[in-house]
């Protein structure tokens, strides 16, 4: 009876709406087809007939209708249909949700308590006109007069407000928080009350947002090679060389599905690879651990493995001597700030430039902080070849070092501690192992080398007085740690050929200063803010709308918040990313995983192929372009012409880099353009509570605030399509857009208990009170470990199994304690580079190889950029480009830079802003030389992960004038039995550049 | 009457650009009537940050100078425009994207650099204090709001209050011989136009060079101490905030239990950084 009368109410509904809404009147004329939706048996049914813009409706059974809904029970039908059209009652939405069991709905579909029947084009129009009428009214953005609306959205470098009028963007800024929004934190240290200011902090690349998003090199249409014919030549070898013929979407649309499907008729199983980038856009829906793997999942593929590119050393090396594999060798990052400014004498920054890279996503969040510590007396020092933003700006000493050889003054530094006796014996003695072998090395007991800071001087270049200095000041003083930008990790140094040694002497040094005593830990005020750990908002790695229970952090918590059908990729296949290249043209290759689980992980080899799986046939790119991180690039441009590869398709948003090697471009819109949902700097999985680098937890719904230029669609939008074609949009969409999806993250929430659907929608953000019991504060880390307590910061790693026997008490290592040999090494015991004593082992490219050296004299560093992220923000006409200290615009081109000393530029005949080529026996770039005191000498300074790749002849074989540096950097591993990538190993030659060379 | 004012610290610029990029985005591909024609996408730098490297490897600083339409009560592009450029009672001088359609000589009459000639639309521009968004309630342009380190700061005072704060604060313009009397105020201007002293000083005792701390350093002139410091920790001194063309000093070096040493040095045009001087220690 409730069935005959919900369905009977339909077409009087839609009707009513359609008056009310546009898009659902477009919708209801876009179509002839007719629907039905009935009980299994025929029992009780309703059809409705679209013709031209007119909605028939009649009970019982039709003779041709095209899709045909139904339900097991006329119960079922009302529980599914209700809770389909719960969006509507959001008022009275409480009341009913406890009759609204998503997992109801859920169990029906997984189960086949109802089926959907027919061309999945009906079924799908079908669902899209019913979702335009739930979802008619949602209305989103704040009127601010002159005609703006101002939405909100977010960004990799922070939260924006959008303001649009007349369907264009005018502007985009970081967020002014309102008297309603939480206030910040307040810490007191030294007397001073500290609170930051009442406001959200952006990235340069987040700030230039509107530029990129009306980039003149966007990618408007669904283009296909000229020369790429599916059905004859496919002309593979002018890949990246041919140009682009427009064609219409359902062209595009038939062409990619159609390649997937031959090609796993063809080759079977693992001839699809999905290769994507990680951070083109923000937000939980249309990301690539979220719609992208639900797709992928779908289809089978081959996945890529991303080789912890930021946290190497850390990951292949700290981790084996304190643990937090799940944080890939970073330390905890509880409570440092309230710590360090309380506590701490001064910071040491090595390889750390925080106001260049600006922890992870979160802007410039901690330089309000570092400035407190400047004005309360805390000092700086800074080890690093080239003088960085923080310290130019913080001041203090500046320790110019030789890249890669940290580890030798780290053990000179450990030198001077042991014999002049400054260090934390009791610590030593109470919680480490392994001590008296490390020690034995340092003072050359082992092999009759004491690592003297005299020793030291010839391999770093650090004075042996200086290096004693800078020991006796750590050793005598509170000190924290900041290595790498983060503080807690990251740091060119780590993604060098000594990158393992570096973070491995990192956490050694600090283990001897007694690590978690106060006023002595890791950070630089960039992480571990006072905020609420335990609030819930699903991150970016919480799997999104994946349902992926293997690749995203799905299962930890969302799947529970959030019921969603589980995907699964069937293909056990995987290539490591850096190794993509070798895959397509050698054919096989092998990697080292990503495995955060354990610390026995990392050492489980896997080959490509896999055993019985088809080699790579197809690649499914998706994102930005990975030429600017990949080493050894060219490799890259040769690959994509290889006829192994028979189909690349490139779902991109702007026409960079890599999408120039595609033989179909799908054009996929900025999050500006679609909505989305997420938190700020929030990675979920990746990085457990990442966002309390913040000053506020700004969790936001990423409006909508223009529709998609040109013809381009969001990538859900693409992938729902192209699921269509496979008969997979229900399983792909659960009959759900992409705002219903935002829905329901946000019931999933613990935001959902504060504010109400319709409020955060219209306004857009919520911020997320701070923790203002100071009680409840999460407590400083590593303090339980120094004081011999359980383990009391809130993180859930590592698994109770890593803890040897009971939980909570001790380290993840074998024996609990911080190990100077670690146990994990030792029974891997077959990497010769890694071994369980952390030797100093010279560079594989360096100063020490000095027949290369001979030919190419000049060590290139390749830190990540200031002004871009990956290769976000640079490049596609933005104007990230005018930045002076970017690139540099010479003849009408935008050359990214590299930096010199003056005295290695007088060598060579080269002034400022001339154009220098780069060189090696990999290839060359062409950049514009930035002359500079800040960097020593024989060393030139140029950021990685520029989104250009311009090679100006044949790619993989000319000069690149992209500013692609990695064209230069090797490919080879850190250390044989690992994927660690070791960039900042290189050694070039540069010399003056005619431009006229580039004509000829 | 209170006008608007800008107060640039030079210390606390790290060049982040975000000044930069906030005024690209609010003037690019945006007409606002009355106040400006759209910013060219590219080459325009209304606002256009200086760098100054100051010393020479590895004792070398580097300030970031922002620099700006000055919204000078003297301004001479007032006087050059005849009617086309306004002076407002707020201190904000604006640029009339109709009346100045054609003015190059509104370029040129910026003795700062601050105006920038839009090719396309034949037309004068400047950072207009986004006045745009002041008119309609906003409390700071956006090249403040988006500056993450207070770097920046928009104050609207009377210009009694602001003499007064420019004595308080030790503020200048950023070229006091134009005398046009500015409304964009510098702090620590030192570090862009002065110079400093450097060096690095070791004690010698018992065959082993040590960074010496607590050694004193004097500058001298003739007969008069222009300043003095102690070295820190690693042996580093520094004497900042002096004139380019000082000329010949006398920097003598003490430290007790050690041999004084005394250098002299030429100060002229350029930051001056001695290196390292070696003081033995007393047997």
């Amino acid at each position: 009876m409730i069935f005959s009368l919900v369905l009977f109410c339909l077409a009087p509904a839609l009707k009513f709406y359609s008056r009310r809404s546009p898009k659902l009147r477009a919708l209801i004329g876009a179509k002839n087809f007719v629907a039905q939706i009935q009980v299994k048996d025929g029992s009780r049914s309703r059809w409705y007939r679209f013709d031209g813009g007119r909605l028939e409706s009649g009970a019982g059974l039709h003779d041709s209708p095209d899709v045909v809904v139904k339900f097991k029970t006329p119960k079922l039908g009302v529980q599914v249909l209700l809770h389909l059209c719960s969006g509507m009652f959001h008022p009275v939405y409480p009341l009913l949700r406890p009759f609204l069991n998503p997992l109801t709905v859920l169990n029906a579909a997984k189960n086949f308590g109802f089926e959907v029947q027919g061309d999945d084009e009906y079924s799908l129009h079908f669902t899209d006109l019913m979702n335009a009428m739930l979802t008619h009214h949602w209305r989103q953005g704040t009127p601010v007069g002159d005609g703006e609306t101002r939405y909100v959205n977010q960004t990799n470098g922070g939260p924006v407000f959008v303001y649009v009028k007349d369907e264009k963007i005018v502007r985009m800024t970081p967020m002014d928080f309102d008297t309603n929004d939480a206030p910040a934190w307040t810490i007191r240290a030294r007397g001073q009350v500290l609170t930051p200011p009442h406001k959200s902090t952006l990235s340069p690349h987040g700030l230039a947002s509107k530029s990129l998003v009306y980039s003149s090199k966007r990618l408007l249409y669904p283009m296909k090679r000229v020369d790429f014919d599916p059905d004859g030549e496919r002309n593979p070898q002018n890949r990246g060389k041919s140009g682009y013929e427009r064609i219409s979407w359902d062209e595009a649309l038939d062409l990619a599905s159609n390649e997937i499907k031959r090609v796993n008729r063809q080759h079977g199983h693992g001839a699809i690879l999905n290769s994507h980038s990680s951070h083109h856009t923000w937000g939980n829906i249309g990301y690539y651990l979220s719609a992208n793997i639900r797709f992928m999942n779908a289809i089978g593929y081959t996945k890529m493995v991303l080789n912890p590119d930021s946290w190497e050393g850390f990951y292949w090396g700290a981790a084996h001597h304190y643990g937090y594999s799940m944080r890939m060798g970073a330390a905890e990052p509880y409570g440092q700030i309230e710590d360090c400014l309380k506590e701490a004498d001064q910071i040491v920054y090595w390889a750390s430039d925080p106001e260049t890279t600006c922890g992870s996503y979160s802007a410039f969040e901690g330089t309000v902080r570092r400035q407190w510590a400047k004005k309360l007396g805390i000092k700086s020092i800074h080890i690093d070849p080239y003088r960085n933003e923080t310290a130019t700006w913080l001041g203090g000493k500046w320790i110019p070092i030789i890249p890669g050889t940290g580890p030798a003054l780290a053990h000179a530094i450990a030198y001077v501690w042991i014999t002049e006796d400054l260090y934390d014996k009791e610590f030593v003695e109470n919680r480490s192992t392994g001590f008296e072998k490390y020690a034995a090395y340092v003072l050359g007991d082992e092999d009759g080398e004491p690592k003297t800071p005299e020793w030291q001087e010839p391999e770093t270049g650090v004075k042996a007085h200086v290096a004693r200095a800078l020991a006796r000041e750590w050793g005598s003083k509170k000190t924290y740690l900041s290595c790498g930008g983060k503080g807690v990790c990251f740091g060119g140094a780590n993604r060098s050929a000594t990158g393992i040694q570096w973070a491995r002497a990192m956490v050694c040094l600090m283990a001897m200063q007694g690590l978690g005593r106060p006023g002595v830990n890791f950070g630089n005020l960039s992480v571990g803010a006072p905020l609420d750990m335990q609030f819930y908002f699903p991150g970016y790695a919480d799997g999104g709308i994946s349902g992926d229970m293997e690749g995203t952090a799905d299962a930890v918590q969302n799947y529970q918040r959030m019921p969603h059908m589980i995907s699964m990729n069937t293909s056990t296949q995987k290539i490591p990313r850096l190794r993509i290249p070798e895959a397509i043209l050698d054919g096989e290759t092998h990697g080292y995983p990503t495995d955060p689980k354990s610390l026995e992980g990392q050492f489980m080899r896997f080959g490509y192929p896999a055993p019985g799986h088809s080699k790579i046939r197809m690649m499914y790119k998706y994102g930005g372009s990975h030429f600017g991180t990949t080493m050894e690039s060219n490799r890259l441009a040769k690959a994509y012409q290889s006829d192994g590869l028979e189909f690349v398709l490139n779902q991109s948003i702007w026409d960079e880099g890599e999408a120039k090697f595609a033989d179909l471009i799908l054009p996929a819109c900025t999050n500006f353009e679609r909505t989305d949902i997420g938190e700020w700097a929030s990675s979920g999985g990746y990085g457990h509570h990442n966002f309390n680098q913040l000053n506020h937890r700004v969790i936001t719904l990423q409006h909508k605030c223009i529709e998609p230029l040109g013809e381009s669609k969001s990538d859900f939008q693409i992938f729902l399509e192209l699921s269509q074609r496979m008969g997979l949009s229900a399983y792909f969409g659960e009959a759900k857009t992409e705002i219903q999806w935002c829905r329901d993250q946000f019931l999933s929430s613990d935001v959902a208990k504060r504010i109400s659907w319709k409020k955060f929608m219209k306004k857009g953000y919520y911020v997320v009170p701070p923790e203002e019991n100071e009680a409840n504060r999460a407590p400083t880390s590593m303090r339980w470990f120094y004081e011999g307590r359980k383990k009391d910061v809130p993180e859930p790693s590592p698994l109770p199994a890593e803890y040897g026997e009971k939980y909570l008490e001790g380290l993840q290592t074998q024996s609990g304690k911080f190990e100077f040999e670690p146990s994990s090494l030792k029974r891997f015991g077959q990497d010769p580079d890694r071994p369980p004593i952390n030797r100093y082992i010279p560079a594989w490219e360096g100063r020490q190889t000095k027949e290369l050296l001979h030919k190419y004299p000049l060590q290139l560093i390749t830190p990540h950029p200031r002004f871009s992220f990956h290769t976000l923000g640079d490049g596609k006409d933005s104007v990230i480009n005018d930045i002076q200290d970017h690139r540099v615009l010479i003849d009408g081109h935008y050359y990214w830079i590299a930096r010199i000393n003056p005295i290695e530029a007088r060598r060579r005949g080269i002034r400022h802003h001339d154009p220098v080529r780069l060189y090696n026996d990999r290839g060359s770039v062409i950049c514009a030389a930035v002359l500079t005191e800040r960097l020593m000498e024989g060393v030139v300074h140029s950021f990685e992960s520029s989104a250009e790749y311009q090679p100006v002849g044949e790619p993989g074989e000319s000069p690149d004038i992209g500013g692609c540096v990695n064209v230069l950097t090797p490919k080879r591993h850190m250390t044989e039995k690992t994927s660690a990538s070791a960039p900042n190993s290189c050694l070039i030659e540069i010399e003056r550049f005619s431009l006229e060379e580039l004509a000829s | 009457m209170s006008k608007w004012n800008l107060i640039v610290d030079v210390a606390e610029c790290h060049n982040c650009n975000n000044c930069f990029i906030a005024t690209k985005d609010e003037y690019v591909g945006n007409e606002i009537k009355g106040y400006s024609a759209p910013q060219p996408l590219h080459g325009h730098k209304w606002i256009n940050i200086l760098t100054k490297e100051r010393g020479q490897h590895p004792m070398v600083d580097t300030t970031y100078v922002p620099t700006m339409c000055n919204h000078c009560d003297d301004a001479p592009c007032v006087k050059a425009g005849g009617g086309a450029v306004e002076k407002r009672p707020d201190g904000i001088v604006i640029i009339n994207p109709h009346k100045a359609v054609g003015r190059h000589d509104i370029v040129e009459s910026c003795p700062y650099g601050a105006i920038w000639w839009n090719e396309e639309l034949s037309l004068p521009q400047a950072w207009t204090f986004d006045a745009h968004l002041l008119d309609r309630g906003w409390k700071e342009p956006r090249c403040v709001q988006s500056c993450p380190t207070g770097a920046l700061r928009a104050v609207k005072v009377s210009d009694e209050d602001m003499a007064a704060l420019i004595a308080q604060e030790s503020l200048e313009p950023i070229r006091p011989d134009l005398a046009t009397r500015p409304r964009v105020h510098y702090k620590n201007l030192h570090r862009f136009t002065k110079v400093f002293l450097a060096g690095e000083v070791l004690g010698s005792k018992g065959g082993v060079n040590d960074c010496l701390a607590g050694a004193r350093v004097s500058l001298n002139f003739g007969e008069t101490q222009i300043a003095a410091c102690e070295t820190d920790a690693f042996g580093e001194f520094r004497i900042d905030g002096l004139g380019q063309d000082l000329g010949g000093c006398r920097v003598e070096i003490s430290h007790d239990g050690y041999s004084g040493e005394t250098v002299t040095i030429q100060i002229k045009g350029d930051s001056v950084v001695i290196g390292t001087i070696v003081l033995k220690g007393n047997p």
